[in-house]
């Protein structure tokens, strides 16, 4: 009798559980796309990444076989004298980007273009998108060309009727450049996100504000600001881990200096370690110790990120349409 | 306050939202601006609120133009048909928002907040955001809104739409009473003529930008002054019929295909030697007698306490309310006998009334 019980409630279970395969394969297949990317392109790269940075692999002995230094790479990393400059350089040169430019000004240029003529407005988010689509070393090469050292420099030709004394304005006030070259390519990515969400805002909450008293200031404050919070967080996230990673422009630019480490961010050194040749040695092991170390911090931020920003609601259904 | 709109026209480009509408609205009182979708009510109003400027034309309010003025030095409170209740804020934030911009004290807010509530009937709601509301109590969120800062002229964009039947009635009382009660100047937009009709002490008939009618609505139901008004006045609506008006013996015989009226001279005279005219009668002017028109019924609809049933007497067909008790069917012969004191005759050619126009 109660052998029978159990042959039931067994073969019952197995039918269920074929049940549940079936039902979850097609959720997985629909997953494997993405997932397979995500491993190949970054979890196995992270991996070896890290493999790398406990190894003294580098050009000069990358026949041999893998010799382990363990922690030494790191060691060496924290003791490095201008480790404090670049870690400085690196938050300085993220929150002021950010701030100013890739939050700050695409907000201001979001506001601006919604609250022209149409036509105008779509005019000026154009001529922002440019930076972004003019090749890097083209881009470079005219700030370069903006910035250059007296007798030449069209910042120089264009300061001169004003009695300005020329300089060379990039080796002077190589921060400031470094901000605008990043900040003019990133604000374009607020600045449509923005837009799109301002103008997803229905209009009778504008004009309900209106007529309830609002200046066009108080609507922005009280209205326009809070119903697009979330794609505020969303550019914010976005835009500090992608700049916390890129160095290309700063590279072009300035290459971290002038001088020493000046303008170098943590991103440079790791590119510059690993793969820039210092009198033909490329030292890959310590190299990917700076980068996985950023690689952490990217994903300690990201999930600080999601937790504080409730990434989950965000990702559910858009908060603009309730009424 | 007194309203007066002096030739008011709104035009992008060559799409023409209001033409030149002109129009006087007396202090205290509750006007109706009627029509169907995209007749230019909606557009009037919101130059009235000054969202839009206007193309021509001026607006004055106690005779003071006000065109330049921004919506928030005109001191309105407007009801829109989506409510428009900020999402992020709660109750007592949203009502409590025209009065924080004016710079009230907190405390002076939360207690107008307060009392404004309890006179709506959500004094108990004030923590609540709009979502968390039923749309009826949305309406009296955005309602107390509008009254919180005792606007001089208080407008409505349809704000009845979003509600259900049941609800749409009782709410159509309570803004007709507070109104009464608080005598503050009024414009409803509505495309629903029973609003209109029910709410209003004058309307505005408005059809493609025009203003086709200003009149208490009254005058409005009896005396239609286009074909337009007297077919969306009304409900069920008017009954057309192509008829000939002629004099025979000192009487005024309206006549069609199976069809032979004698109609009071004073409306015949001016409708007769003209050919061809559209005639109009009310279902309600119609009704079943021995001695009438005979018909055909061809679609017989329950309303429920009447029968609607749509009679063809040659190629007119006429829609008249029946008792349902009578068991009419649909291709029974029907006698149908007209209240000709209240017909209506229009020209075919500029819809226009020929009994009623100056």
């Amino acid at each position: 009798m109660s052998i029978a019980v159990a042959g039931d409630t067994t073969a019952a279970r197995r039918k269920w559980d074929w049940a549940r395969v079936r039902a979850t394969l097609g959720a997985w297949g629909f997953l494997a796309p993405a997932a397979i990317l995500v491993t190949v392109f970054f979890f196995i790269p992270v991996i070896i990444l890290f493999v790398i940075s406990l190894t003294d692999l580098s050009s000069s002995n990358f026949s041999e076989p893998l010799h382990f230094v363990w922690i030494e790479n790191y060691a060496r990393l924290f003791r490095d004298r201008f480790f404090p400059k670049i870690l400085l350089n690196t938050v300085r040169y993220v929150i002021l980007t950010l701030g100013f430019f890739n939050v700050g000004m695409a907000l201001v240029l979001a506001l601006l273009t919604t609250h022209i003529n149409r036509r105008a407005g779509f005019f000026f988010r154009m001529i922002w998108l440019l930076p972004r689509i003019t090749p890097s070393v083209v881009y470079i090469l005219m700030w370069r060309r903006i910035a250059h050292q007296p007798p030449f420099g069209i910042l120089n030709q264009l300061l001169a009727p004003f009695g300005v004394e020329p300089r060379y304005w990039l080796f002077e006030q190589p921060w400031l450049f470094v901000i605008l070259v990043n900040g003019f390519v990133g604000a374009s990515f607020g600045m449509i996100i923005f837009t799109s969400a301002i103008e997803s805002i229905p209009r009778d909450y504008i004009m309900a504000a209106k007529v309830d008293g609002a200046s066009t200031w108080q609507v922005i404050r009280d209205i326009i600001l809070p119903l697009i919070r979330w794609p505020l967080l969303f550019v914010t996230t976005y835009q500090s881990l992608s700049l916390l990673t890129s160095f290309e422009y700063i590279l072009l630019l300035t290459e971290g200096g002038p001088g020493l480490y000046t303008t170098e961010v943590w991103a440079l050194t790791a590119y510059k370690r690993a793969l820039k040749t210092y009198f033909g040695h490329n030292q890959w092991g310590y190299g990917a110790a700076w980068g996985f170390i950023l690689v952490l911090i990217g994903l300690i931020l990201s999930i600080i990120y999601l937790r504080v920003f409730r990434f989950n609601e965000l990702v559910e259904e858009p908060k603009i349409d309730v009424l | 306050m007194k309203v007066e709109l002096v030739n008011l026209t709104k035009r992008w480009g060559n799409v023409v939202g209001a033409d030149h509408i002109t129009l006087e609205i007396e202090h205290g009182e509750f006007v109706a601006f009627l029509g169907p979708s995209g007749c230019g009510k909606t557009t009037t109003l919101l130059m009235i609120a000054g969202i839009y400027k206007p193309t021509e034309g001026l607006i004055k309010f106690d005779g003071k133009v006000v065109n330049h003025l921004a919506p928030k030095d005109r001191n309105i409170g407007m009801v829109f048909q989506s409510y428009a209740l900020y999402p992020h804020m709660n109750v007592l934030q949203n009502i409590g928002y025209p009065l924080k911009l004016k710079g009230v004290p907190k405390q002076e807010i939360r207690k107008r907040v307060q009392q404004v509530a309890n006179m709506m009937g959500i004094g108990h709601l004030l923590d609540r955001k709009p979502a968390q509301l039923s749309g009826g109590q949305q309406q009296r969120v955005a309602l107390g809104r509008a009254l919180v800062k005792q606007p001089d002229l208080l407008l409505f964009d349809e704000p009845l739409s979003n509600l259900d039947a049941r609800l749409r009635l009782s709410m159509r009382s309570e803004i007709k009473r507070l109104q009464l009660e608080l005598g503050i100047t009024s414009i409803y937009v509505t495309h629903d003529q029973v609003e209109a009709m029910t709410m209003a002490d004058r309307i505005a008939v408005m059809k493609d930008g025009k203003l086709q009618a200003y009149c208490p609505p009254d005058e409005l139901y009896d005396r239609p002054r286009t074909l337009f008004i007297a077919g969306f006045v009304g409900n069920p609506p008017m009954n057309f019929i192509n008829v000939e008006v002629v004099q025979e013996d000192g009487e005024y015989h309206a006549r069609a295909e199976g069809f032979d009226l004698v109609v009071p001279s004073e409306r015949g005279e001016k409708a007769a030697g003209r050919g061809r005219v559209i005639m109009g009668v009310r279902p309600e002017d119609v009704c079943l007698a021995d001695d009438g028109i005979p018909g055909e019924i061809y679609v017989v609809e329950p309303l429920g306490r009447d029968d609607l049933l749509n009679v063809r007497i040659g190629e007119a067909s006429i829609h008249v309310l029946a008792d349902p008790t009578l068991n009419l069917r649909i291709g029974d012969t029907v006698r149908l006998r007209f209240n000709t004191h209240k017909v209506q005759f229009f020209d075919p050619q500029t819809e226009n009334s020929l009994l009623w126009t100056d």
